[in-house]
């Protein structure tokens, strides 16, 4: 938040339309997200000329109040409204905090043109007892009449509430930087506050002295005032702090608050009497312990960085103030603290403690060792003029803090290169100026120093350009294309596969889904058909999110119920995602899940319904699809989560690469199949098409049908048929399945149809018949069944 | 004996026969055996050889006239019962359709098909990389170094100690690719990938996200290019008359920043709820690949420049297609995803 009447006091910017200044400085890169006005139309001071009892009241008045054109009857039934009393008139037509809009009234039978205002009716105090009890606001007797009342109060306020990006909250939330980046855009001079003061001859030397143990304090300022005189704070820093929504404490802690925001520096301010005569900053003890000025007990570690007075901590550097050295009403002597602390330890410190002050925010973003000593002297000389403040001499330091400024040589070509645009030395000349970076230059050769409070640059000629750029203006590049080689894109290796599996599984009817990598305990622990230790994170947000999934089945299931519970049917999907092991191996995995019907036509009584043999067809049709016909078998076996009979792994060159099945009933009593590849596994080599001729020759096709055991596969007998049939054998369907009449209650009947044919002749019946007679023998003797029906 | 007549005879039969057993009966009475044309040439054996010729061609023509009158005549039946074939196939053509359903894209897959394509187009090759990362490559190689204040806000899933993560964001892609790059090749690729963050899932937050970063590295490179590259996916996206503009921003791994806005399609520019009154939506963030970034990867920034940009496909998607709630994505109702699988002309 940044109170525009505040700038005002470094920068110029009279002239400026606040809400235009707005807008430029958001185009510059500052966001400002909101415009804040206290300002209220028709809201003015007037003078009580009159002041009557009303004629049916007992506690309302009616007034005849000059507002400055005019004399105007008002009721009013504040308890201190009184002849000659000067008030905040809303005159008809204000629109007072709320939406409430003076109208034209009666009050009790009296009209009434107007309200007299106490400030907490117009959102300038808290509603309370005491403040409703005070009545309306009377306003000092030298204001006059008639003009408007905000401006009078000087409320008349305009606040900015930024939305700073990172690299700037260092230096834009407080009202110093923030008058430099507006002088950067409106060009003009910034003028520091005066810290000018007379101190006395005693020297801070005297009576006192400091050690800094820790590396996490590179810079630590103190300076020492006596015979503070606690009371009120002066108008403008009580207004101040409460535009910013501090509450004003008194004149000494307010002026600690009030440098902070000037210069962004956090101060601390010490009861010299209660803290004695050393500062030792070091690194915290574990378990050591502190009463913080909030009254609660802290638990330090070693993490930590403590002020304390040689022995016991006075303060959690950065962080919060002790009570044991606070600034009270009895105050007289007070040490006053600037120093610079590392920012992630005091961020981590802060955590910890679940503890977040205006200083450990400030350090947390880092601060500027030349507005350390600046804001010290800032709060000597305030302490001096506005809490009676005798000032010491001298000053005790701890000075290791690195002061190298960050210089950056660079051609303005650079700049032109790194943005596109074209730009002359002399324009370059101009916005370093304005954005007060001084600057050698010499025959095209820009050597620019980089202020300490621009702890974002870095010296870097992009950094430069990025200033440049933003004050130039983005809007005004002009479009281009890079001008680079022209080659075509390509998807990398495996999003290649991903890709073509995905539009394969699409075309067969399967939906994509998207689901998450974490998943429950519960989740991880079923369908786990691999020998995979899994990831579970050290720190999940929940339990539900908490490990790494090495199957996507789970998840599909997941969609599929709530697609069920949605009543959707015919729920067939796909998924292609990573998983990790717990050796943190990466595998992508296809996963597909089918369920209900895979083409209907109800009328038209078209169903065909899913089960195994329709998914092993998907999965069928994948696998020749990327070549590996022939390569690829399924073999039964069970695996968890799955019904057992209804199971098997699907195997690549004797490999397995994945699962397929019901899912088992115990899970989902609904059909449910899946089945789950390894997308590496699909990566593999495969031969190239080639044209394969139809045949020429006629083809003769002969059936036959074994009666076997009903464990015995139909993969076992096609196995021995396509050994026994040598070349001429050129296809093996099967083509019926047969259990019952005529066939014994533990056998099945296979029934397959033969075909038969040659490449450069017409085959002989009699040549067929006899690998047709050798099938038959081999079968019935290697698999022990017997021809049907012989 | 007239024989004219016969050909009356013919004629009158045939107008009452409506059926091919019918037909065969009249035929049989004129052309059959006994038939009446054919007992004429019985007669024939009285006659003298010059009358023979000339009676024979008489009932030669009068049998050619019969049978021309028979064919037609069955023609006229054949068409007759195929025309009352077809009248009894006739179907209801209105009733429903066998459908034939082609699986959806997901609708993040499909908002990154629209951009690969695109993009592709245009030179960058579509790379991946683990989503289980180093933290180096996540934060500190893109100058986010531990302690810097962007990596509290990123609130990431830690896999393994402060070693190993779930990637908070693509860009260790870029970094990966940098590498594999060695300081010499010039880069032209994006990354469209999953991301986490330690977010409560809700409207408009997902533990779990898509980005689809880019990355150009080359010689002479300027955000101009990126402000041409933007306009050109901006136009892609959200049509020709799609405006974009760039405002200054803060990312680690970018120097300078921006963030790019294209103009609220809906309300045209004019101010409506979906961009707030502004008149603009920011869609991505980008800016000019930090020098210490290309060093950190072996790329010179003297020789090497270049330009990297974000988007976020759910945010993307919601935009295009107006979707208002992030969790959407990841329900997987197939009565909305259902409704992308078809063909956008732009």
């Amino acid at each position: 938040m940044i109170d525009l009447e505040w700038v005002k006091d470094y920068i110029d910017i009279e002239d400026q339309d606040l809400k235009e200044l707005a807008v430029k400085i958001t185009k510059a890169g500052i966001n400002i997200e909101k415009v804040i006005s206290n300002h209220i139309d028709n809201l003015v001071i007037g003078e009580v000329i009159e002041c009557e009892m009303h004629p049916d009241s007992d506690h309302l008045h009616v007034c005849k109040v000059n507002v400055g054109d005019r004399v105007l009857q008002i009721v009013c039934g504040a308890p201190n409204v009184r002849k000659g009393l000067k008030v905040i008139v809303a005159l008809l037509g204000a629109i007072l905090p709320g939406d409430f809009e003076i109208k034209k009234s009666k009050i009790r039978g009296v009209e009434s043109n107007g309200m007299l205002c106490a400030l907490y009716e117009l959102g300038l105090e808290e509603k309370t007892e005491e403040t409703y009890s005070k009545g309306i606001y009377e306003v000092d007797g030298k204001a006059k009449v008639g003009m408007d009342a905000m401006k009078y109060l000087n409320l008349d306020d305009t606040l900015y509430e930024l939305d700073i990006h990172k690299h700037r909250n260092n230096d834009c939330y407080y009202h110093i930087g923030f008058a430099y980046e507006i002088g950067a855009i409106l060009n003009r001079p910034v003028t520091l506050p005066d810290d000018k003061t007379n101190p006395i001859k005693d020297n801070i030397k005297n009576h006192f002295s400091l050690s800094v143990e820790t590396d996490k304090c590179p810079y630590y300022l103190a300076k020492m005032v006596t015979d503070v005189k606690i009371g009120e704070s002066p108008e403008f820093i009580k207004r101040r702090l409460s535009a910013y929504g501090m509450r004003s404490i008194n004149n000494v802690v307010d002026i600690s608050n009030y440098v902070m925001l000037e210069y962004g520096q956090p101060l601390h301010f010490f009861d010299k009497d209660t803290l004695g005569d050393n500062i030792l900053v070091r690194n915290a003890k574990d378990g050591e312990e502190i009463v913080t000025l909030d009254g609660i007990n802290r638990v330090l570690n070693s993490n930590d960085i403590v002020i304390t007075d040689g022995k016991k901590p006075v303060c959690i550097a950065g962080v919060m103030g002790g009570e044991n050295t606070e600034v009270t009403e009895n105050t007289k002597d007070i040490l006053i603290e600037s120093a610079i602390f590392d920012g992630v330890s005091i961020r981590n410190t802060s955590n910890r403690l679940d503890l977040r002050s205006e200083a450990s925010i400030r350090y947390g973003k880092g601060l500027s060792y030349e507005y350390t000593e600046k804001a010290i002297e800032r709060a000597c000389h305030l302490l001096e003029k506005y809490a009676g403040a005798k000032v010491l001499s001298g000053m005790v330091k701890h000075d290791k803090i690195d002061k190298t400024p960050k210089i950056v040589k660079f051609k303005s070509s650079e700049i032109n290169t790194l943005l596109g645009i074209t730009i002359s030395d002399d324009d370059v000349k101009v916005e370093l100026n304005r954005l007060g970076f001084p600057f050698e230059y010499n025959k095209g050769e820009f050597k620019a120093i980089i202020p300490s409070r621009r702890l974002d640059i870095d010296p870097y000629v992009n950094d430069i350009a990025e200033e440049v750029g933003r004050l130039y203006g983005y809007h005004n590049l002009v479009s281009t294309l890079p001008s680079v080689a022209i080659k075509k894109g390509e998807y990398a290796l495996d999003i290649k596969y991903r890709k073509i599996i995905s539009n394969r599984l699409r075309e067969l009817g399967l939906n994509e889904v998207k689901t998450y990598t974490l998943v429950s305990p519960k989740m991880a622990s079923s369908f786990r058909y691999e020998d995979k230790k899994q990831i579970t994170l050290p720190l999940p947000m929940s339990t539900d999110k908490s490990v790494i999934r090495t199957s996507l089945i789970p998840s599909l299931l997941k969609v599929y119920e709530y697609n069920r519970d949605h009543k959707v049917n015919d729920v067939n999907i796909y998924e292609i995602a990573k998983t990790y092991d717990a050796s943190y191996n990466e595998e992508s995995k296809v996963c597909m899940l089918m369920s209900s019907n895979y083409l209907v036509n109800q009328w038209h009584g078209v169903n065909v319904k899913v089960d195994f043999y329709l998914i092993k067809g998907i999965v069928q049709n994948i696998l020749d699809y990327l070549g590996f016909k022939n390569r690829y078998t399924f073999e039964k076996c069970e695996l968890p989560d799955l019904h057992s009979g209804i199971c098997a792994s699907v195997m690549l060159d004797r490999k397995m690469i994945g699962v397929i099945g019901k899912v088992h009933p115990i899970i989902t009593k609904d059909d449910i199949y899946v089945a789950e590849l390894s997308l590496e596994a699909l990566m593999g080599k495969v031969k190239p098409i080639k044209f394969k001729e139809a045949p020429k020759y006629p083809e003769i096709v002969k059936d036959m049908a074994f009666i076997v055991n009903y464990d015995v596969t139909s993969d076992e007998i096609i196995s021995v048929i396509r050994k026994a049939g040598g070349r001429l054998l050129t296809d093996i369907k099967l083509f019926d399945v047969y259990t019952g009449e005529h066939v014994a209650l533990d056998e099945k009947s296979l029934a397959y149809s033969l075909t038969f044919s040659s490449p450069d002749r017409t085959l002989s019946e009699e040549e067929v018949m006899e690998v047709f007679n050798n099938i038959i023998d081999k079968v019935e003797k290697e698999k022990g069944v017997k021809l049907r029906n012989k | 004996m007239n024989l004219d007549n016969i050909l009356n005879d013919l004629q009158v039969d045939l107008e009452t026969v409506f059926s091919e057993q019918n037909l065969n009966e009249v035929k049989a009475k004129y052309l059959g055996k006994k038939g009446e044309i054919t007992s004429l040439y019985s007669k024939m054996k009285d006659l003298s050889n010059d009358e023979k010729k000339s009676f024979g061609a008489l009932i030669n023509n009068l049998k050619n006239e019969a049978t021309s009158l028979l064919d037609s005549k069955k023609e006229e039946i054949e068409v007759k019962l195929l025309s009352e074939k077809l009248q009894n196939e006739s179907i209801d053509i209105s009733l429903p359709a066998t459908e034939i359903k082609i699986g959806a894209p997901s609708i993040l897959e499909k908002m990154i098909e629209d951009i690969e394509e695109l993009l592709m187009s245009m030179g960058y090759d579509v790379v991946d990389g683990p989503e289980v990362e180093k933290d180096e490559y996540n934060f500190e190689m893109l100058n986010l170094p531990k302690g810097h204040p962007a990596r509290d806000a990123q609130d990431t899933f830690y896999v393994k100690d402060d070693e190993l993560l779930l990637r908070s964001q693509t860009s260790p892609v870029q970094v990966r690719t940098m590498l594999a790059g060695k300081g010499e090749k010039p880069i032209r690729m994006i990354c469209p990938g999953k991301t986490y963050r330690r977010d409560d899932d809700d409207a408009t937050h997902s533990h779990q996200f898509m980005q689809i970063e880019g990355l150009l590295v080359d010689k002479n490179i300027s955000l101009s290019d990126l402000k041409g590259t933007f306009d050109v996916i901006a136009k892609h996206l959200f049509g020709e008359e799609c405006q974009t503009r760039f405002r200054p921003s803060y990312y680690p791994f970018t120097e300078p920043s921006v963030e790019m806005d294209i103009s609220c399609h809906h309300c045209k520019g004019k101010g409506c709820n979906i961009c707030k009154n502004t008149g603009w939506i920011t869609v991505s963030g980008g800016g000019m690949v930090h020098p210490k970034v290309l060093e950190n990867c072996g790329y010179d920034p003297k020789k090497w420049s270049g330009f990297a940009f974000g988007f976020g496909a759910e945010r993307l998607a919601m935009i295009k297609y107006g979707i208002n709630d992030l969790r959407v994505f990841y329900t997987n109702d197939l009565r909305e995803s259902r409704g992308f699988d078809r063909k956008e002309a732009n």
